[in-house]
């Protein structure tokens, strides 16, 4: 369902120019769960980036669900991102403002999705994320990790067919990290398709492909035997 | 892919919310633009109603008549030669009552003089008139009879007084029938006037009428300050002022030494300058929202940058550019909206408490500038945030999540 060929991102940087993706090329079907690795600058958050649509790519094609979505514009990438893709990001970037729930909300809002509607599906999820007593807290009122259950239950609210995680227990202790990734494998199992970019070797091990960036490439792309992944 | 009305409104009040240092801000600076709008044309309108209601109070077509010429007509022969005008004569005034269209004149004669009833003195306004003026003004009579109704060169020693001088002069005595001394003469009190609140050039309160003649004599002068004419209906001015025109001169061996102004000319061209007055300061106080609305651009400008994550998370979202647009543009709307309620409610109040303070003046914003205050608040608040808006449409969502 994600099919990348040939993709390069260049950044200038000055009179320099960044190659931070260089020539990848990438297969990844629907309901997979994919760990990406890699030193800090070896491209992973780019590749996350294009792949939702977030960045685009200086050169190459790249297909979702089998449509070239590299000519797309702004508005039908916004679309697309709202319908299709679900983001977790390291940071949380939940709105500090906003309730548990009215943060989950606003891919609905977005969506133009009336009210009524949006409210049991608010619930349902926060309720699937064990957030159900925590709707109506802000954010401050929260640990790490119900925050980043926040963010999940927000990037699922739509039911992409996608979940990108970029380092998505970066901020969180080791207890909450794990939790976070139960959780979200949780989800993959029920069929989202799941890349999770990591800096903790034994976490990425955990993902039944496992790709290795260096300097912009993919230099290693290897699917674990089903006996290392979680019962 | 719409955002609905509701949410656009719920979103951007929420916004206002988490920020209250940067709303109250802008809640001010708006609030005080269009304060200032209304509170400024209430005083130019005041003014103008004020000063058109005493005109009107003058009396009901009427035309003044006074001697000399003001210089509308350019320079004229007489004026060249040097000559001093002509001075208006009680005959003069007579001969105005001869047209159809005429109801009543009244000539006028102005002096100040020493007036004093047993010991008590003190100096007066005198007005030389006749019977007729109470009618012209519209005046009223708390007391007796008014000028008696005789031939205006007959110098009776009646006088009509003020209830100041009434009161000042007799205190706690009774004032009618009583001889009091106005220069080296002797007038008997037959009237006391009501009190009138203001009129123009005239405290009635604090004047003394007599005869014409008898102040004619009293001046020792035989020429009048003014004459008044009262013509029959709205359309016979023209015709009257004309006739009035024509007839002195006539009299006056071919000169047009006399002016003539209607209260209509007089009234429309005060209406119109206070008019234009209320316009420009009106226009004044709309630059300071004007001054709102740049202020409102650079408080929008760093919310935007205040909240450049939530913008790249709103986009990571799905958010498209335009839907960023319309939430920014919600939020200075409803900060306009807002501001400009307040200002509204302010400026009225300051109008009341202007016509608290001011009874005289009738401090009323009008409604154009009320109106058109409130819409270039809201329109103030869009423009200048249009910038902003467009400014976080463009941000590159991956620059502006890792913005922390
Ligand atoms: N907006 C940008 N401008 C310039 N260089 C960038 C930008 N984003 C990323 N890069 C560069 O691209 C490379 C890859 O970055 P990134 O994908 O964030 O790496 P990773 O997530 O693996 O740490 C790095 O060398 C980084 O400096
Ligand atoms: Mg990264």
């Amino acid at each position: 369902m994600i099919e990348l060929k040939h993709i390069h991102r260049d950044f200038q940087v000055g009179d320099q120019t960044v190659h931070a993706l260089n020539d990848v090329t990438l297969s990844i079907s629907r309901g997979d769960y994919v760990s990406i690795m890699g030193p800090s600058g070896s491209g992973k958050s780019t590749l996350l980036n294009v792949i939702g649509l977030l960045d685009r790519a200086t050169a190459g094609q790249y297909l979702l669900n089998g449509k070239d979505v590299t000519g797309l514009s702004e508005t039908e990438q916004a679309q697309t991102r709202n319908r299709e893709i679900g983001f977790v990001f390291q940071a949380f970037h939940l709105v500090p403002r906003l309730t548990a729930a009215e943060n989950v909300e606003l891919p609905l809002m977005l969506a133009g999705i009336p009210a009524e509607e949006r409210r049991p599906r608010v619930a349902r999820v926060l309720q699937e994320l064990h957030l159900t007593n925590r709707s109506h807290h802000k954010p401050d009122q929260l640990s790490g990790g119900q925050r980043q259950r926040v963010a999940i239950a927000r990037a699922t609210v739509m039911e992409p067919n996608v979940l990108l995680a970029d380092e998505p227990t970066g901020n969180l202790d080791q207890k909450s990290g794990r939790e976070v990734l139960d959780t979200l494998e949780a989800l993959n199992q029920r069929g989202i398709t799941l890349l999770v970019v990591t800096h903790d070797a034994a976490l990425g091990q955990r993902a039944k492909r496992q790709i290795k960036m260096v300097d912009g490439r993919i230099v290693s792309n290897s699917t674990s035997s089903p006996s290392h992944a979680p019962a | 892919m719409h955002l609905r009305n509701t949410d656009v409104t719920h979103f951007a009040w929420r916004a206002l919310h988490g920020y209250p240092t940067r709303t109250i801000l802008m809640l001010i600076a708006m609030a005080i633009g269009v304060a200032a709008v209304v509170v400024l044309t209430s005083l130019g309108e005041g003014a103008r109603r004020y000063v058109v209601g005493e005109f009107a109070s003058l009396g009901t077509n009427l035309i003044i008549v006074f001697p000399g010429r003001s210089e509308t007509a350019g320079i004229t022969p007489s004026t060249m030669m040097g000559e001093t005008p002509r001075d208006l004569t009680l005959h003069d005034a007579l001969a105005l009552t001869r047209s159809y269209n005429v109801r009543r004149i009244a000539p006028i004669n102005v002096g100040s003089a020493t007036v004093s009833w047993r010991g008590r003195s003190r100096e007066v306004v005198i007005i030389g008139s006749s019977h007729e003026l109470l009618a012209i003004r519209h005046w009223e009579l708390a007391q007796g009879h008014f000028l008696p109704k005789t031939d205006l060169d007959r110098a009776t020693p009646v006088a009509v007084i003020g209830k100041k001088i009434r009161s000042e002069l007799f205190g706690a005595h009774r004032a009618m029938g009583e001889w009091l001394r106005i220069g080296d003469r002797r007038f008997r009190v037959i009237g006391i006037m009501a009190s009138e609140g203001r009129s123009i050039g005239v405290d009635v309160e604090d004047t003394i009428m007599i005869p014409v003649a008898s102040a004619q004599q009293l001046f020792n002068t035989a020429s009048l300050f003014r004459i008044l004419v009262e013509a029959k209906t709205r359309s016979a001015i023209e015709p009257v002022k004309q006739f009035i025109i024509d007839t002195l001169q006539a009299r006056h061996q071919g000169k047009k030494d006399v002016t003539v102004i209607t209260q209509d000319a007089v009234l429309a061209t005060f209406d119109r300058i206070l008019g234009a007055l209320t316009y420009a300061v009106g226009g004044i106080a709309a630059i300071s929202l004007a001054v709102a609305g740049i202020l409102i651009m650079n408080v929008m400008l760093v919310a935007v940058s205040q909240r450049t994550a939530e913008i790249g998370l709103l986009k990571a979202l799905g958010a498209s550019p335009r839907q960023i647009i319309v939430l920014i543009l919600a939020e200075a709307l409803l900060l306009s909206a807002f501001g400009a309620s307040i200002g509204l409610v302010l400026g009225e109040a300051g109008s009341l408490i202007i016509r608290h303070a001011f009874p005289i003046l009738p401090a009323y914003a009008p409604i154009w500038a009320v109106v058109t205050a409130f819409l270039i608040a809201l329109l103030t608040g869009l423009l200048f945030s249009l910038l902003p808006a467009r400014h976080a449409a463009r941000l590159d969502p991956v620059l502006a999540l890792s913005k922390r």
